[in-house]
């Protein structure tokens, strides 16, 4: 049974690669074809609901669950009283990387103690989702309490380094930063301070559960479906092979589905109890309480130049928190080692542990909060040198990787100015702070850079080609909303030159090939990189049916001599050819089938390490990333202090544009989040409680509509040489640099700078 | 949410007939406040008397120009209605810069007056609160308070009341009818919602089994030039942090009449009495604006998150009072 059923609707003809195609799943979504993780029908469903602790840290002293129990309609009130034992959270090994995904530590349910405000300490189980949530709130649980630490400003004097591993770097240095700055004629020291931030995605996260034996079913919104089997069958003690997770479509992720948090594991634990398929969708308020978000951070950034604005001293610092059960550092000062060739450079992350739950990824995690304190530092020093902040970027641009002396696999970051500039009207900015007016209102213009590393994971996929000319791509991948399956489907159509309509492509299920997670923007190079690769298999398959025969004008011919096109493998010397259906037709084939990667267990291993050597070593070659230059335009109102964004605009250098509607999508996404970060989202923590207050979208201030300007989103376009088709993951660059170029901004209408988001009105008052 | 009883009430005499006798009982109108309260388990009502049905909707004009208003006029609806754009803007505007579309659909006027605060504290069972447990105590000193009020508060209560289109009504000397099996009464909305003193769970004049009915407006003429400014965290969709609604007549360079009324900072609905009697027969200059706002701001006392709101409410009744007058305040 494949999951995804959908089509292409408009007849293309020709290459589509760079084609702003329509997405395929885009009628599904908007007639609500297309079936979300609590809209699986099941006849006898049960649905559930978290029991939330309302107190930091904590032993459980007594459960009353009577008033819950009498509920009409429920059937079980699961406590750690009467839980099954599960297996506690799986230890971490880098050989197997789903063992990172345990979103905490805690064994829930199957322990007495409280580890955060908000961890689930029951889950109830009814035959509506009215009485599981009347009960839920009947549920009395009493509490002896415990000394706890909640305060991120309060331990902040007390952070620790961060030490590097394999896959995470801590700190760096060149040269002596320190006494650089101490020397420099001209330098700024600055603080700045970011809040923490909260997963706000339209699909709450839900899991739908059924166990059959066990054997499960889990339909369940994620961004890597193999992890949450794999985290399952390990809780549950039962063989991988024995879950299916199914997860199609996905309303929004940004890093909040990709840790298996509790509800997940109780959904499924209530299916195992009540011997019922169960659903449960976490409420909005269950997603701050139940899942991780993006850390607090203080940074110190500071700067030393000589009077022509070289940089001598780069100095970045960073605290984050992790949560005592889990978490893990934020990549707070990753762009400063590459975006500025100042000759000394410090970067150091350090850290806090706090009685919270695990702070995790969101869009961009380090480099989306980074990226605001550099960027809005390197505008304050081109203030205090009297340079335009774009001149003094183009001043320290970089011939090669500052930190390490590395070569870029591909930079265009001067490209991305000019062109940005001369579009945005930067030449009509006067930069005296406050000089601009658009009747009552301060209008000022700022700008920064956007910067995000790029990735590539490994990834399983088979091709099919039929007879008739259809291609099947199967691959476990993640449709998040980003437009993957539209872009796999251009580049195999491409790849073997058929038509875009004659290509499906089945993703979002553990029983396909095991894809890569849909994390670090990483997925759609990773995915091409196999579907190519695979592709190519086919293709020598098929040329080696064709030169069997003496009939076949490609006897002789060697696949670099030839060219996929118009359904078949064509001469670059002459125009003769066959199509694919007249090969395999003679053949007697019905399919050439071509598989990349391995699904076998030990399979799985050897590719992974395979993979892992491969990627550092070219990392230990190349630096590459995405990279852009942000253009804000805002207006202040002089008497309240209201900011609001009047226009934008991105030059990206994101390589080769798969599809320029579904990219310009998710870079437009990126910025928005990042208007988001910049303007209005905090999660406020209470420093008595350490509880959440504002867990509901009312209080946690995301933009509305009429927050957003029109946004501009333009492309290099430039292949990166290293990368599969040349592309680079667009998903998370959009966010790095908006908060600074929106802070930057500001500072042009006001001539005030706020270093501590978001930039609220009483900061400007 | 609590299982409850749901009893549709076609008209106003079964109405109160039935909140009279079932304990425990709430009138629901456009169920946008009291839906979200009860599954948040804050309000938990036996039975639900569903008044929306009832014909309270027309929006007429009173003999001597005044307005009277059905409590079940939905919040789009009056904002939309010709007599309330052209005699009463502020109302149209305050109204409109409240929640959103959709919530202003199913709004009613009487569920708007009738609106309980947004203090995170008294939304959550986990923190104290004597609004909702009356001498539990008060989580929100010490705690986060941006959207708190700053005049009118108490040692037990300092949420503010989160209605945009009270300042309005505040502003422009309506009228609150109420309906019991006792009978009608009127109470002036500024004397409707009450200060919280000791008893902050006692937020309104009106017992629990009495029905607002109608709101009446009285003839106001220098209501025509009159305005709401609303400051908030987004551009929309945001409660205010300040608010200002006003009307402004200048005869003979002197201010002949003058309403004001805040939002945002108050306990209740603020009438800015003091500022108006300062303003009245005062030179309409930016100056006599400043002191007449600072003045009304005097008795302020604020937390530490709110403290801005005193600044940023004298900023916003100049501005505003300087664009009324800009706008043709002056005759
Ligand atoms: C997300 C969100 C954002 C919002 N933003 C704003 C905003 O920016 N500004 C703003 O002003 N408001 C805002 N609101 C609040 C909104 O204006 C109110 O929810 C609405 O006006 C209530 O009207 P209702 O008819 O739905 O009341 P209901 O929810 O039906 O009732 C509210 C209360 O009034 C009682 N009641 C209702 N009608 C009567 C009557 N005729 N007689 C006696 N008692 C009655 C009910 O018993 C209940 O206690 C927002 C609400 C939401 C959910």
């Amino acid at each position: 049974m494949t999951q995804v059923e959908n089509r292409p609707r408009t007849g293309t003809s020709g290459p589509v690669v760079g084609r702003p195609i329509d997405r395929v799943d885009g009628v599904a979504k908007t007639t609500g074809a297309a079936r979300y993780s609590a809209e699986y029908p099941y006849a006898d469903i049960a649905h559930a609901a978290l029991v939330h602790a309302n107190v930091t840290r904590a032993r459980i002293t007594a459960v009353d669950t009577a008033a819950a129990s009498a509920v009409r309609g429920v059937l079980a009130v699961i406590t750690h009283l009467n839980a099954p034992p599960m297996k506690p959270a799986r230890p971490v090994n880098l050989v197997n990387l789903s063992t990172l995904a345990s979103g905490s530590s805690v064994n829930y349910l199957n322990t007495d103690e409280v580890h955060w405000n908000g961890q689930p300490v029951a889950v109830v189980v009814a035959e509506t989702l009215d009485a599981a949530e009347e009960a839920a709130a009947l549920v009395a649980v009493s509490y002896e309490e415990l000394p706890a630490t909640v305060d991120f400003g309060a331990q902040e004097p007390h952070a620790t380094p961060q030490k590097s591993t394999a896959i995470s770097s801590g700190g760096a240095t060149k040269g002596d930063a320190e006494a650089a700055l101490a020397a420099a004629p001209v330098s700024v020291d600055l603080r700045f301070t970011t809040p923490g931030h909260h997963h706000n995605a339209l699909e709450p996260h839900a899991t739908t559960a059924a166990w059959d034996g066990d054997r499960l079913v889990v339909h369940e919104g994620a961004q890597n479906v193999a992890w949450v089997r794999d985290q399952l069958a390990w809780k549950f003690d039962v063989p991988p092979a024995g879950i299916r997770v199914i997860a199609p479509y996905v309303g929004g992720a940004f890093g909040g589905k990709t840790m298996i948090w509790p509800g997940t594991i109780l959904t499924v634990l209530a299916a195992r109890v009540t011997g019922r398929p169960v659903r449960m969708m976490l409420t909005r308020e269950g997603v701050y309480r139940a899942v991780g978000g993006r850390t607090p951070s203080t940074q110190r950034v500071a700067l030393g130049a000589d009077a022509d604005g070289s940089m001598t001293a780069l100095i970045h610092t960073s605290v984050t928190q992790i949560g005592r059960v889990g978490g893990g550092p934020e990549q707070v000062t990753s762009q400063s080692r590459h975006l500025y060739d100042a000759e000394n450079i410090l970067v150091q992350q350090n850290q806090v542990t706090l009685d919270a739950l695990s702070n995790t990824a969101m869009r961009a995690p380090g480099e989306s909060i980074g990226t605001f304190a550099l960027e809005a530092a390197v505008d304050e020093l081109a203030y205090e040198l009297g340079i335009d902040p774009i001149e003094l970027r183009m001043r320290n641009e970089p011939a090669r990787n500052p930190i390490d002396g590395k070569r870029f696999a591909h930079r265009a970051l001067r490209e991305a100015y000019a062109r940005g500039a001369e579009l945005f009207g930067w030449s009509d900015r006067t930069p005296q702070p406050g000089s601009m007016r658009d009747g009552r209102w301060l209008v000022g213009m700022g700008v920064a850079s956007a910067y995000h590393p790029s990735w590539q994971f490994q990834a399983n996929v088979t091709v099919r080609l039929a007879a008739d000319g259809t291609v099947l791509v199967r691959c476990g991948f993640h449709e998040m909303g980003m437009g993957g399956a539209t872009a796999q489907a251009q580049i195999a159509a491409d790849a073997l030159g058929v038509p875009f309509e004659s290509v499906r492509v089945e993703y979002g299920d553990t029983t396909l090939p095991t894809g890569p997670g849909a994390g670090g923007s990483g997925q759609t190079a990773s995915v091409a990189a196999s579907v190519v690769a695979a592709c190519e298999k086919v293709q020598r398959t098929v040329l080696a049916l064709a030169t069997g025969s003496k009939d076949s004008p490609l006897r002789g011919q060697r696949l670099a001599d030839l060219r996929a096109r118009d359904g078949g493998l064509y001469r670059t010397d002459d125009t003769r050819g066959e199509s694919y259906a007249a090969i395999l037709g003679r053949a007697g084939r019905v399919s050439v089938d071509a598989a990349v990667g391995s699904d076998t267990r030990l399979g799985g291993i050897v590719g992974q390490m395979r993979f892992l050597s491969k990627f550092l070593l070219d990392n230990r070659r190349w630096v590459k990333a995405a990279s852009g230059a942000q253009f804000c335009e805002v207006r202040v109102d002089p008497d309240t202090g209201e900011v609001r964004v009047s226009r934008w605009l991105g030059v990206f250098d994101v390589g080769t544009v798969i599809n320029a509607k579904t990219a310009s999508s998710q870079l437009r996404g990126g910025i928005v989040m990042g208007l988001g970060m910049a303007l209005g989202e905090e999660t406020l923590v209470d420093p008595r409680t350490g509880r959440i207050m504002n867990a509901n979208l009312s209080d946690y201030h995301v933009p509305v509509h009429a927050d957003v300007p029109p946004i501009e989103v333009h492309y290099l376009d430039e292949p990166d040489p290293t990368m599969p088709l040349g592309l680079i993951g667009v998903g998370e660059v959009g966010i790095t640099g908006v908060a600074a170029a929106v802070a930057n901004a500001v500072h042009h209408a006001t001539g005030r700078r706020v270093r501590d988001l978001p930039i609220t009105l009483d900061k400007l008052l | 949410m609590k299982a409850f009883a749901y009893v549709s009430a076609p008209d106003v005499a079964t109405a109160v007939r039935a909140i009279a006798t079932e304990p425990r009982a709430k009138f629901i109108g456009g169920g946008t406040n009291l839906v979200d309260l009860m599954r948040e388990d804050i309000e938990r009502p036996d039975t639900v008397v569903d008044i929306s049905g009832i014909a309270l909707t027309g929006v007429e004009e009173l003999a001597g120009g005044g307005v009277r208003i059905g409590a079940m006029v939905r919040n789009s609806h009056l904002a939309a209605h010709p007599l309330i754009r052209s005699r009463y803007p502020v109302l149209a505007q305050a109204i409109l810069a409240g929640a959103s579309g959709q919530l202003r659909n199913m709004a009613t006027v009487g569920g708007n007056i009738l609106q309980r605060t947004r203090c995170p504290y008294f939304y959550d069972r986990a923190a104290a609160c004597n609004k909702r447990e009356p001498g539990s105590g008060c989580d929100a000193f010490g705690g986060f308070t941006r959207n708190h009020a700053v005049l009118g508060g108490s040692e037990s209560c300092i949420a503010a009341h989160p209605s945009d289109m009270c300042v309005a009504l505040a502003a422009l000397d309506a009228v609150v009818e109420v309906e019991s099996v006792r009978g009608v009464r009127r109470i002036p909305l500024v004397e409707f919602h009450r200060l919280p003193g000791a008893t902050p769970h006692v937020e309104t004049d009106i017992a629990a089994d009495e029905l607002i009915t109608a709101v009446e407006l009285p003839a106001l003429p220098v209501a025509t030039t009159s305005r709401y400014r609303k400051v908030r965290d987004r551009a929309s969709y945001a409660f205010a942090l300040v608010s200002v609604a006003a009307a402004l007549e200048v005869q003979h360079g002197t201010v002949a009449t003058v309403r004001l009324a805040l939002g945002g900072v108050g306990a209740k609905p603020w009438r800015a009495h003091e500022a108006e009697r300062l303003l009245l027969g005062a030179a309409p200059t930016e100056e006599s604006f400043r002191r007449a706002a600072a003045a009304e701001l005097a008795p302020a006392v604020a937390q530490p998150h709110n403290a801005f709101k005193i600044e940023l409410a004298e900023r916003t009744i100049v501005a505003t009072l300087a664009q009324l007058l800009a706008a043709g305040g002056a005759a």
